[in-house]
This record gives structure tokens, C-alpha cells and sequence, in this order.
């Protein structure tokens, strides 16, 4: 299984990180390891997910809107999770890693709030300093999320540089862990970053696909036909992908942030529209101009404005194992307001990118085929743009 | 030969040790920069490392990213700064190295970077983002053109990791003073100097000392435990204080012949 041991999954991946770090990926990776086969981590992981984050969640059958688009319609709903995203179920595990690297602090990137909100929430819990670097413009447009980490705790650092959203985020933290590495564990929040990360952050969100294995051969007596989930770095598509990788009659889609259209610098569809390139440590698809200078991007949402895209999506998209396709958004916000009326379940503009289309994807299904859509967080934090855009 | 190498023979014998000079290429503008270079070759500086400007670089600090930034507000590229190179060229013969990320290197390709900047007259290369691990084909192409490969070694690599740092740099080692990205600071770490001593145990080659130089005495104290140092954010600051100033080579030089001394 990939990755292989330099963390590549078919020539993506890797680890192109300045020397002063390779000593804590090697350091990092060699715990997990150990942790993988360590009765003792196991079982405290699972004793979190469970009493904490408040795993397993529920598959839900979404009636109406079944019967609006056509389809069985089952929702993951990771967004009724602590912290209200499934960003928890990965900083449970680097949190108990980093308890067992004895390391006193972890620094977090973060663009929507969420996984800073899952980072700082962890550090309350288990006792760690917790720093959270996050983009000027995204301070500002998720504010809620801002409160919650202070409120936690954590110190929330401004990132003035570049486009001020979660890329700058992401190289400011980097630049953190490079000088206060031997003292920090840098909690990355999505399958991308160098090795060893994207394969443990697939590894803790896998839990999503297992459930839903579970739970739709429970409810349904077989696998879905299709399952839907949005990317920007692509932690919660790849957990719910995962586990049903060798099931090839299950068909994978990514959904990817078309902002205002598919002009570089106004969308973040890496997948869709990006070429191979090398950011934040890893090999991987990248939006990025012909000298290798990496764009802007533009979305409504925070958690998918980013450039890049994990490495394992890369590898998915090359071998034809998932589709991407791209949702303006209108279009999510469109998605945003669908799932709010029909089913009474606020999505985040993220998920929302997801649920958004389901309307396209209906038209292509078999009648009564059954589709599985991560709703990966709750919007409480998305109602200021919201209100603004849709006029409520 | 090639000019890295020649650089270190000539050295050591005459018992000196290297001053290498980083600038940003193309900062405040290409035209400065060349004079730059020019100026570094007259005075003596012996080697000149240019920063290819990028996007994210996550290695250094806000002095050089500024740099960086304005330089590719400037859109320069690397098509242009083998244009400078190859323009000094033609008068100074300091030995020039391109310190860049690897991901301009990656989609210029690789192999048309090397055949490139070994024509326009580059003589080494170091990619602060590309470990030895994933330089396997980098290191094989350079090889055939004869382009240095300088690796850069960390006070938080390990014995074997110096080992292989040692193995498949060429031209020099490239020291990291301190666990940290690019800038002056007031002081350097406590025990930098065994740690120069555990690698200079471990290879014969060059190893010279940069992050965070940016004093007189710093220069010094380095000069006695390592083969040279490297100066970058100090010189960039100084370009930067005297940006609009029709003397500002001028300044620029003074202040490196103060660091380096005689």
C-alpha cells in the first residue's frame, strides 16, 4: 500500500522541506509507528473519538432531498462532531502523538477556523501550548472561529504575507516549526504536507469511510454507487475515500472550490485546473504559473482556498481512481441554502461545495443509485457571508 | 575545475577563509543587482550566492521575503537572471551560485535548468527544499554538467545524515548556524562551534556557515572554526536603507568590506 517509504504515492508526495526538519518528520514517522501497533494508543484514540469527539456519527438518509434529485441521498454527518467538523478526528491523533514525543506546544495552520478550533480544543485538553497561525483575511471573515481558539486558549497569529489565507497560514508555521522544532509538534490539518503527514492524516480521518462502510451495508445490504465530499487540501474526501479504495465499483468525486470561475487566481480547483508542482513539502497537483511561482486563489470558503491539494488526491486523479470536478460559488452557496430547506441541516460553505453537486451529479446516476456526501462541517461559522450573499 | 573549487585550493592556500555575499536577484532591480555583482568581484567578496525570487519561501525570514516579494512584483524570472549572469560574466570571474526553492527549478526542468545556468556562467546551486532524498536526478544532472551541488547540513541532522549531506554536495557544505528561516540575530547558538567541529570530522570538503551572520565579529569567531560564512539578510537590510541613494553600491560595499575585513 502507498505511500511507499520515502512517502511517495506514484511519484507524488515526498518530503521537500529544508534539512532542519527532516530530523522531526523522521521523529514524527517513527512514533506512529510505534503508536500503530501500541495496544495502549489504540485504545485511548478510539476512547476519544468515542466519549469526546462523540463518534461514530450518524449516516443519515436525507428523504426529501432524495426525492428532489432523484437519488438516496445518505449524509456523513462528521459536522455533528466536537468542535462542529471532522478536523477533530486528526488533531485526537496528533495530539496523543505529540504526547508521546513529549513535546510541550503545537502550532496549527488554518484557513476556515476549523482545524485551528479541533487544534486548540486538543491542546486544552491534553495540556499543550497551543500557537495558530491563520491568514489576515481570514481572521476577518471567520471571526466566530477566532473567538473560540482565544477562548481555548490559543494564541491566534496574524499571517499578513501573500494572499493572507491558509497557504501564507501554512508557509508561517512551517517557518515556526523550523525554529522551535526540537520544543513543537506542528499539527498539520489536511492530507498534504511532507511525509509522513498526508498518510497519517488519511490514517486518522479514515474513520469516516469505515463507518459509512459500516453503516450503509447496515442500512442498505450493499456499497454506495457514488461518494461526493469537497477538497481544498482534501482531509475529509480522503477519509471518507479511503476505506473503499479496493471496492472499484465505487465511484469517487472530489468537489473543488470554482470561485468565480476557472481563470487562475480565482478559484482554487487545483485538481481540475492545476499542474504538478512542489509546495509545502510535498510533490503534488498545484496552481501555480509557468515559473513555478504559485497563484492566488479565490473561493467563498476559507477551509478551500488553497493552491495545492494532498498528494494522494494527485495520485487518485492520475490513475483515474477519482473524479474532481469544480462548483462555483453561487453554486455552493446554492447548495448551502438546499440542504438548510430540505433537510434542516446548516452545512458549511466547505461541505456545502459537496452538497451543491449532487443537482449535476443526479442528472448522470441510474435511478434509486445511492450517493454518500460527507457534510464535513456545520456553518454556524459561515452566516456572516452568508447573510450578506443571500440576503437573509 | 570548475570556479567553486578553484575558489577553496586558492584559499587555502594563501591560509584565508571564504566570504560568501547573498543578494536577491533582481532587487531593487536587475540593472543594480549586475552592478552588484560586479562590485562583490572587484572587492574581493569569493563567492556570490543570487536568491531566486519565489512565492513561498518558507526558509527565510521577513528580510528576505520582502526582497523576494518586490523582485517578483518586478516579474523576474529565472530566464532573466540567467540573462544577468551571463551579462557579469563577461568581466567578473567570482564564482556564482542560484540558491533557490525547487519548485521554479521542477517546472523550468530540471535538465534544461542545469544545460541554462552552466551556459549563462552559474557555477553551484542550492535548494534549501530539495534533501538529498529527493535530488537523486538533480544530483546526476548537475554532475554531467559539471554544476556544484551545495546540500545544506542542520544542528538537527544526524551523524549518518551528514554522512550522506557530505557524500553528494560539491563545491561546499552549507552550514546552518541555528534551528530557525534567514536573518541577522544579535547572537549566534552556544555550542555552533561543535557542532562545526562533529561535521568537520565527518568530511574533507569546505564547510561554510550561514543564518543569522550578520556582525563583524561574528564573521571572525566563524572564521577560525569553518572554511568561510555566508551573509545574506545583513546585506539585503543594507540594500534596503539605501534603496532610493544614487551611491547605493557604493554603501552596499563599504558595508561588506567592514564584515569581511581585509
Amino acid at each position: 500500500m502507498l505511500p511507499d517509504r520515502f512517502g511517495h504515492f506514484d511519484g507524488f508526495g515526498g518530503r521537500f522541506v529544508p534539512e532542519t526538519l527532516i530530523y522531526a518528520l523522521d521523529e514524527l514517522e517513527q512514533e506512529y509507528k510505534k503508536a500503530k501497533k501500541d495496544a495502549s494508543f489504540i485504545r485511548d484514540l478510539n476512547y476519544y473519538l468515542r466519549e469526546y469527539a462523540g463518534r461514530p456519527t450518524p449516516l443519515f438518509f436525507a428523504k426529501k432531498l432524495s426525492q428532489r434529485l432523484g437519488m438516496k441521498v445518505y449524509l456523513k454527518r462528521e459536522d455533528l462532531l466536537h468542535t462542529g467538523a471532522h478536523k477533530i478526528n486528526n488533531t485526537i491523533g496528533q495530539g496523543l502523538l505529540c504526547l508521546r514525543m513529549k513535546k510541550p506546544r503545537v502550532i496549527a495552520e488554518t484557513g476556515a477556523g476549523q482545524h485551528g478550533v479541533a487544534t486548540a480544543t486538543v491542546a486544552a485538553l491534553f495540556g499543550l501550548k497551543c500557537d495558530v497561525y491563520m491568514g489576515k483575511e481570514d481572521i476577518s471573515r471567520q471571526s466566530l472561529n477566532v473567538y473560540r481558539m482565544k477562548l481555548l486558549g490559543a494564541q491566534v497569529i496574524p499571517v499578513r504575507s501573500g494572499s493572507k489565507t491558509l497557504k501564507d497560514a501554512m508557509t508561517e508555521a512551517l517557518r515556526d516549526w523550523v525554529t522551535n522544532v526540537r520544543q513543537t509538534h506542528y499539527v498539520i490539518g489536511t492530507v498534504a504536507g511532507p511525509h509522513p503527514y498526508p498518510e497519517l492524516v488519511r490514517d486518522f480521518q479514515s474513520v469516516i469511510g469505515r463507518e459509512a462502510k459500516k453503516q450503509i451495508l447496515e442500512k442498505e445490504g450493499r456499497l454506495p454507487d457514488c461518494l461526493v465530499a469537497c477538497v481544498g487540501g482534501g482531509s475529509n474526501a480522503m477519509g471518507l475515500f479511503h476505506s473503499f479504495f479496493n471496492d472499484k465499483k465505487v465511484k469517487f468525486i472530489g468537489v473543488e472550490a470554482g470561485g468565480k470561475g476557472l481563470k487562475l487566481g480565482e478559484h482554487a480547483a487545483t485538481l481540475v485546473t492545476g499542474s504538478i508542482g512542489v509546495l509545502h513539502g510535498a510533490k503534488s497537483n498545484l496552481l501555480e504559473d509557468k515559473y513555478g511561482q504559485v497563484s492566488l486563489t479565490h473561493s467563498i470558503s476559507a477551509g478551500l482556498d488553497y493552491p495545492g491539494v494532498g498528494p494522494e488526491h494527485a495520485y487518485y486523479k492520475k490513475i483515474g481512481r477519482a473524479a474532481y470536478v469544480a462548483v462555483s460559488d453561487k453554486e455552493a452557496l446554492e447548495g448551502f441554502r438546499l440542504l438548510s430547506e430540505e433537510e434542516g441541516i446548516i452545512p458549511a460553505l466547505e461541505s456545502a461545495h459537496a452538497v451543491s453537486y449532487l443537482a449535476k451529479l443526479g442528472k448522470r446516476l441510474k435511478k434509486n443509485s445511492i450517493v454518500i456526501v460527507c457534510v464535513s462541517g456545520r456553518g454556524d461559522k459561515d452566516m456572516g457571508i452568508v447573510t450578506k450573499k443571500l440576503k437573509i | 575545475m570548475n570556479r567553486i573549487e578553484g575558489k577553496f585550493n586558492q584559499l587555502r592556500k594563501q591560509h584565508k577563509k571564504a566570504f560568501i555575499a547573498f543578494i536577491t536577484a533582481g532587487y531593487p532591480s536587475l540593472t543594480v543587482t549586475a552592478r552588484l555583482v560586479k562590485e562583490f568581484d572587484r572587492i574581493g567578496v569569493d563567492i556570490v550566492e543570487l536568491g531566486v525570487p519565489f512565492s513561498d519561501p518558507m526558509a527565510d525570514g521577513p528580510i528576505i521575503q520582502e526582497a523576494s516579494k518586490a523582485a517578483l512584483d518586478k516579474k523576474i524570472n529565472l530566464e532573466d537572471i540567467f540573462r544577468l549572469v551571463r551579462s557579469v560574466r563577461k568581466t567578473a570571474v567570482v564564482p556564482i551560485c542560484l540558491m533557490t526553492y525547487y519548485n521554479p527549478v521542477f517546472c523550468y526542468g530540471e535538465a534544461r535548468f542545469v544545460k541554462d545556468a552552466v551556459a549563462a556562467g552559474v557555477d553551484g546551486v542550492i535548494i534549501p527544499d530539495l534533501p538529498p532524498e529527493e535530488a537523486v536526478g538533480f544530483i546526476q544532472q548537475a554532475a554531467l554538467k559539471n554544476l556544484d551541488t551545495i546540500f545544506l547540513a542542520a544542528p538537527t541532522s544526524t551523524a549518518q545524515r551528514l554522512k550522506l549531506i557530505s557524500k553528494v554536495s560539491r563545491g561546499f557544505i552549507y552550514y546552518v548556524s541555528l534551528t530557525g528561516v534567514t536573518g541577522p540575530r544579535a547572537s549566534l547558538p552556544m555550542d555552533l562551534g561543535r557542532q562545526i567541529k562533529i561535521i568537520k570530522k565527518i568530511t574533507s570538503k569546505p564547510v561554510c556557515v550561514g543564518f543569522g551572520v550578520s556582525r563583524r565579529q561574528q564573521v571572525e569567531k566563524l572564521n577560525k572554526i569553518s572554511d568561510g560564512v555566508i551573509v545574506g539578510s545583513a546585506i539585503v537590510r543594507k540594500i534596503k536603507e539605501n534603496i532610493s541613494r544614487p551611491d547605493l553600491v557604493k554603501k552596499v560595499s563599504g558595508f561588506i568590506s567592514c564584515l569581511k575585513g581585509a
